[in-house]
């Protein structure tokens, strides 16, 4: 019997109250603006155009930042290039020493970047402060290892850097992010030239702070701040080497066309659209978890998201209703509660474009299911939603939404299951439920996608690598794997 | 009086004309060599396409069975080849391309082990890297060893399971004709490499741009053409692989792979 929403929000109700958790905030220094580092210093730009960051939760601005012009991005390239020199001739152990000490830095000034995270991109506290963060730092810490090593990872070749990288990356984890380019490159040695997301670009500037903490030498990381413009100046630089870029694959495609012809090494991590597969065998209470987890962590702000659900027919009553009930126990709200598992949508534009594709869902005949929550007045909020009697045709089960919206579709035989799964242009990843272990490897040699978690998801590790399949890029972050971009193999 | 071999495309297993009725006589020469169309490079696309699951789907130790049986093949017609190479270096072409069969057939069933990884995550789960085929892969084969050059590159993409669209040398596209003859009687799967010859120019924008091949291998082609290649294969995000012509190693292969991490809970 399916659950209804009134029945649902009985449920919900049914839930004691929560406290509020806030966590304080009165240990974090945001200045009212920034420049940009360039050269081991936070110096004034030449472009006089700024722009405010604001906390998605509140609509309040939290600080200005420089909208980086031609100028900016030149200086901050020639500041890398100039200490590409020094960099690429340091003995390794000695890059290897900074970047243990950036790791470290970061560990210390986990809290303070936790909050940083979470207000200037509106995440639940508890995801930045027990994911996006202590990864930061264990990558760091994980490539740093690498830097003198480099050689056991290319037999038979000697691995020389490559020079100045021009790395463009995402607002769904700001820091994660920042650490996933600068990391690989930097123990490679690389020098880099980053730009952070327009609307997230606080926690790169208290990296910078971490960079001079850790008397980095100058110019081995430049940030420059600013909007699709400035970015598309990073790449395009002639002096830029390697290009690695985190977005949509609209942009990636853009990107891998501006550069045509130059040289220029490209890795590019894009859009996805991944299948969680659910068979009939797996235990529903896990897989209801794991769906959870797959799509409305982060808002699913993640381009890794498990957006399209997949349940063998014989069970998608049961387990919709499962889920259903688990939908209207998740908390929206201040992202700075302890408790909240639901924070704000990172931007205005970012809610519309996910209005948009929900609206498109219901006109073209699917059924949507939000729990009743309440929204904020103030700030960008979207409630956990999902989609059933979808079909494979719709923008919904095609599209990337970015946003905390499923879309449910079933399967009866293990061979529909991979026709669906794999009938996307995108190629992330993939998850798989089922108790039958051999299932398992079957379904995950079949996945076109780069990382296929089964019977968990959104499962993230230095050591492991990521990347996509198909219209996903190409390229790895992560592993051994993740430096391959970043060196020449003599 | 001899009996004069008709020169075909290669696609999906089996020599056809092109179905433009067009040909050309490469070099001022007396052959008829089909001049293939977009329509023919489409054909082939789908014949590789569908081809692809199954030869992915082997075993490694067949196809590096598989591979040594073309590098078998290939040094039993040594002197057919060597006689349409011509010129003094044509031997030492053969000896390079039957060896750099038979080295890649060794290949086969290393990759994963050479380039694979269990990775130490930080919790309780399995996990591994592997190498998989990236797909459906356009190859451009060099005017200046039309033997050799297509051999370099087609043996290291079919080793890790991908399927091969591969375009013959425009001026001397008949040693790339007669290697389909080699890969034809070696128990390649139909569609697993398909030949074509014609004109690059015609040619090369429409592999480049087209959606359903996966990463396209320049080491062929000019820089002008590399910049219109890359700029095409931006609309699919196809890989473009720009290792040096010479190139022989396990990362050129895994230039053509795409790498696979799975992961998975480990508890009672």
């Amino acid at each position: 019997m399916a659950i209804t929403k009134k029945q649902s929000t009985a449920l919900a109700k049914q839930v004691f109250e929560y406290a509020p958790a806030p966590e304080a905030v009165d240990h974090v220094k945001i200045l009212p603006r920034y420049g940009l580092f360039i050269g081991g210093k936070m110096v004034a730009a030449h472009s006089k155009k700024r722009f405010p960051t604001i906390n998605p939760a509140t609509e309040k601005t939290l600080s200005e930042v420089v909208d980086a012009d031609e100028v900016d991005v030149d200086r901050a390239v020639k500041a890398a290039g100039k200490a590409f020199e020094s960099w690429a001739r340091l003995p390794a152990s000695r890059r290897a020493r900074y970047l243990f000490r950036i790791s470290r830095l970061l560990q210390e000034r986990s809290r303070e970047l936790a909050v940083v995270e979470t207000m200037d991109g509106g995440k639940p506290i508890k995801e930045s402060r027990d994911v996006d963060i202590p990864l930061s730092a264990a990558h760091f810490f994980y490539y740093g290892g690498w830097a003198d090593k480099l050689e056991w990872a290319f037999p038979n070749r000697k691995p020389t850097p490559l020079g100045v990288a021009g790395q463009v990356i995402p607002w769904n984890f700001p820091l994660l992010m920042l650490a996933w380019k600068i990391a690989p490159a930097l123990a490679a040695g690389n020098t880099v030239v980053l730009k952070p997301a327009e609307t997230t670009p606080l926690s790169a500037m208290v990296f910078a702070e971490v960079c001079m903490q850790a008397d980095l030498p100058p110019g081995v990381v430049n940030i420059v701040t600013g909007a699709g413009r400035t970015g598309s100046l990073v790449v395009s630089h002639p002096d830029v080497k390697k290009v690695a870029f985190t977005g949509s694959t609209e942009v990636g495609k853009l990107i891998q066309r501006a550069i045509a012809g130059t040289g220029k090494r490209l890795t590019l991590e894009l859009g996805g659209k991944a299948a969680n597969i659910v068979f009939e065998d797996a235990p529903l209470d896990q897989a209801v978890e794991g769906i959870v987890n797959g799509i409305y962590f982060n808002q699913g702000h993640v381009c890794c998201a498990g957006s399209r659900l997949l349940v063998q027919e014989s069970i998608a009553e049961p387990l919709l209703e499962k889920l259903k009930r688990r939908l209207s126990t998740l908390r929206l709200g201040d992202p700075l509660d302890k408790n909240t598992d639901i924070g704000a949508i990172n931007s205005r534009a970012q809610l519309e474009k996910i209005q948009g594709l929900v609206e498109s869902g219901v006109e073209e005949g699917a059924e949507l299911y939000q729990p009743e929550c309440v929204i904020p007045e103030r700030g960008f909020w979207f409630p956990p939603s999902l989609f059933t009697n979808v079909a494979q045709s719709y923008r919904i089960a095609r599209e990337e939404i970015f946003g905390p919206v499923l879309s449910v579709l079933t399967f009866r035989t293990p061979n529909e299951a991979v026709e669906k799964a794999n009938n996307t242009p995108y190629g992330l990843s993939a998850g798989v439920w089922t108790d039958k272990g051999s299932r398992i490897l079957w379904m995950a040699e079949r996945m076109r996608a780069g990382v296929v978690w089964a019977n968990t998801f959104n499962r993230f590790d230095p050591t492991s690598p990521f990347g996509g399949y198909k219209e996903s890029g190409f390229g790895r972050e992560g592993g051994v794997h993740g430096l391959l971009p970043y060196v020449e193999l003599n | 009086m001899d009996v004069r071999k008709t020169y075909k495309l290669f696609v999906n297993g089996e020599f056809v004309r092109s179905e433009s009725g067009r040909a050309y006589r490469p070099d001022g020469g007396q052959v008829n060599v089909p001049r293939g169309s977009r329509k023919d490079l489409r054909d082939a696309v789908r014949a590789a396409r569908t081809a692809f699951p199954a030869w992915a789907g082997r075993t490694a130790m067949n196809r590096g069975q598989i591979l040594y049986r073309a590098a078998e093949m290939l040094d039993g017609r040594a002197a057919q080849f060597v006689e349409l190479l011509g010129g003094a270096r044509a031997r030492r072409e053969l000896d390079q391309a039957v060896e750099t069969l038979v080295w890649y057939a060794g290949w086969t069933d290393k990759l994963p082990q050479v380039t694979g990884t269990v990775n130490p995550v930080a919790g309780p789960y399995f996990n591994f890297t592997i190498p998989e085929p990236t797909g459906v892969v356009g190859i451009v084969a060099p005017d200046d060893a039309p033997l050799l050059g297509l051999v370099r590159r087609v043996a290291p993409a079919l080793c890790g399971g991908n399927v091969v669209v591969a375009m013959a040398a425009e001026s001397r596209p008949l040693p790339a004709l007669t290697l389909a003859e080699v890969f034809a009687t070696s128990d390649l799967p139909a569609g697993v490499v398909n030949i074509l010859t014609g004109q690059r120019k015609e040619l090369l924008p429409w592999l480049a741009s087209h959606m359903d091949v996966n990463a396209i291998d320049v080491a062929g082609c000019s820089g002008e053409e590399v910049k219109a290649i890359e700029e095409s294969a931006a609309g699919n995000v196809k890989r473009v692989i720009k290792l040096p012509e010479g190139e022989r190693s396990p990362y050129l292969i895994a230039a053509f792979m795409e790498m696979k991490t799975v992961w998975h809970p480990i508890g009672v």
